[in-house]
């Protein structure tokens, strides 16, 4: 067991979501920096889409009932074991009664930190996968956020798991991370109805992620991006990563919770390669979107996966074959 | 196959596909079509379909699947659908209509310039049919509507909505599956649960349906 002595803002259960229930209208879901979750998983033994706790911003603190094998990824929020550094993106042994806590965000940049335990969090699957759909109140444990004093089950080490404390995950090997990060984005069906000028702003401008920001979308401040008229548009179906801007002119950028549908324009599709990286915002915090080419776009994803798929010990052939289009 | 569609990237992963039509409910028949022929044949790379009212998204495996690729198989089913083998199902839906269960009927009734029981009467003429599911889980967007009940959204939308919720807006009528925010005029409401996630299916509806309105004596 996995016990909750403290959350933070904002503690879930995520794995890689729920894509192929998009026809009942439910959203992805799964973690927001999805890179950041499958290194974590690979790290301690896991299959790539094993559940893990998405941690936001610090402020979480747990405790394992047994000992285990655990790797922390993604930001840097202050991860400590007992009184010791938590190492990131390293296979760690954890003892029986160990605490391990995030005391927020160190150093310039994160938002989100994974935790993953060899065997995965073992809630029950809901439309296929353990992901958390706060929205829809179902996935991860009851449908909802992880209040001190819950208790997680810890799945069973996988057959032939390579557990093995010191494995590490070099940075080269991991996406730019860091604070102010460019995001390149692809221009969207809608962009012609928008005029030059609110590209020209889009990308060049600094944004900042608004207050409201959440695992649904980001509103990114900056200024209002004009459409020539008001668009009438019929419901169309939208992705994380989408950049719909509403009759207000502040453009939303669609994260992991996003609906499957929406009725506002869109100038601009965020590359799933940056995802990442968009996923280590806070509100308050800035960026730029830069345009890209298709072709660029796959290049990135092409890197992202290659990166993923890189071995870390020489043994690690099985777990590779199991990880095809897991993106 | 009278009008042309636009292919655009959402992302290296999605395309979506714009019918450049205002006959919304033809754009709509060959999008549930193709998505009916993707999900059965499941071209590979092939992750998921979500058909809405007159487009459709494609999420694919770039690595599997080019976008050139993709799009050729996209366009192939859009522009010359296969027959939509519709489930055939009538789903009726007992709503009670106005007072607290549907606070906008007076109103909605006052745009339209007739009374709250021609609306009743033309709500539970149809049945209507499920053009897409979106928005929240199992929420269906069903008509389009005939004329003489098309109003457009609230002025202001509300911040929340009861589930079962039955309600109308930009020519549509929905139902609201959770409490959630809503800008469409709420009219009625259904006990019928449209959405639980431990149920196979989900959804109570699909796209294809046939929705029809039965007014509770």
């Amino acid at each position: 067991m996995l016990d909750v002595l403290a959350s933070g803002p904002l503690l879930t259960v995520q794995d890689l979501g729920r894509t192929a229930a998009r026809r009942y209208g439910v959203p992805a879901s799964g973690a927001m920096d999805r890179f950041a979750l499958v290194a974590a998983n690979r790290l301690v033994g896991n299959p790539p889409d094993a559940a893990a706790l998405e941690i936001t911003a610090g402020g979480a603190e747990l405790v394992l009932s047994a000992p285990a094998l655990v790797a922390v990824t993604g930001a840097d929020l202050g991860a400590r074991c007992n009184d010791r550094h938590l190492p990131l993106w390293t296979a760690v042994r954890v003892g029986r009664g160990e605490r391990i806590r995030f005391t927020g965000r160190s150093g310039e940049w994160g938002a989100r930190a994974y935790l993953a335990v060899t065997g995965g969090i073992a809630v029950p699957i809901a439309l296929g996968s353990r992901a958390t759909d706060l929205a829809g109140g179902f996935g991860g444990l009851a449908g909802r956020a992880l209040p001190p004093g819950d208790r997680l089950p810890i799945g069973p080490p996988p057959p032939l798991a390579e557990l093995a404390p010191g494995r590490y995950w070099p940075p080269e090997l991991r996406p730019p991370y860091g604070s102010r990060p460019t995001l390149r984005l692809l221009p969207g069906p809608h962009v012609g109805g928008f005029g030059p000028e609110a590209l020209e702003l889009l990308t060049t401008r600094i944004w900042r992620v608004g207050a409201t920001s959440n695992r649904m979308g980001y509103r990114l401040e900056g200024p209002p991006l004009a459409a020539l008229r008001p668009f009438d548009l019929p419901s169309l179906g939208v992705v994380p990563g989408v950049i719909q801007v509403p009759p207000d002119g502040a453009p939303i950028l669609l994260m992991a919770d996003a609906q499957t549908t929406g009725g506002y324009p869109v100038i601009g599709t965020v590359i799933g390669a940056d995802l990442p990286l968009a996923a280590q915002l806070l509100p308050g915090d800035a960026l730029r979107l830069t345009l890209a080419t298709l072709e660029e776009a796959l290049a990135a994803h092409r890197a992202l996966v290659a990166m993923l798929n890189q071995p870390l010990d020489a043994d690690e052939g099985d777990l590779l074959a199991a990880m095809a289009g897991w993106w | 196959m009278t009008f042309t569609w636009t292919f655009t990237p959402l992302g290296e992963a999605a395309l979506l596909a714009e019918a450049v039509t205002a006959d919304h409910e033809a754009a709509n028949r060959a999008a549930l079509a193709a998505a009916a022929a993707l999900e059965a044949g499941r071209p590979p790379g092939f992750i998921a379909a979500t058909p809405a009212i007159a487009s459709l998204l494609v999420c694919f495996d770039p690595l599997v699947a080019g976008h050139a690729a993709m799009t050729a198989i996209v366009r192939a089913l859009l522009e010359d659908p296969p027959p939509l083998r519709e489930q055939g199902r009538v789903v009726t839906i007992p709503v009670t209509y106005g007072g607290e269960a549907g606070p906008d009927l007076e109103e909605v009734a006052a745009i339209l310039g007739i009374t709250p029981a021609e609306v009743v009467a033309a709500h539970t003429s149809g049945p209507f049919r499920v053009m897409m599911i979106g928005f929240a889980p199992g929420f269906p967007y069903i008509g389009p509507l005939p004329p003489r009940l098309r109003v457009p959204r609230r002025a202001t939308p509300r911040a929340t909505v009861p589930p079962g919720s039955v309600a109308l807006a930009a020519g549509l009528t929905g139902i609201y599956p959770a409490r959630l925010p809503g800008g469409w005029h709420v009219i009625g409401r259904t006990a019928l649960r449209l959405f639980d996630a431990a149920a196979e299916p989900p959804a109570l509806l699909a796209p294809g349906d046939l929705v029809q309105f039965v007014a509770d004596a």
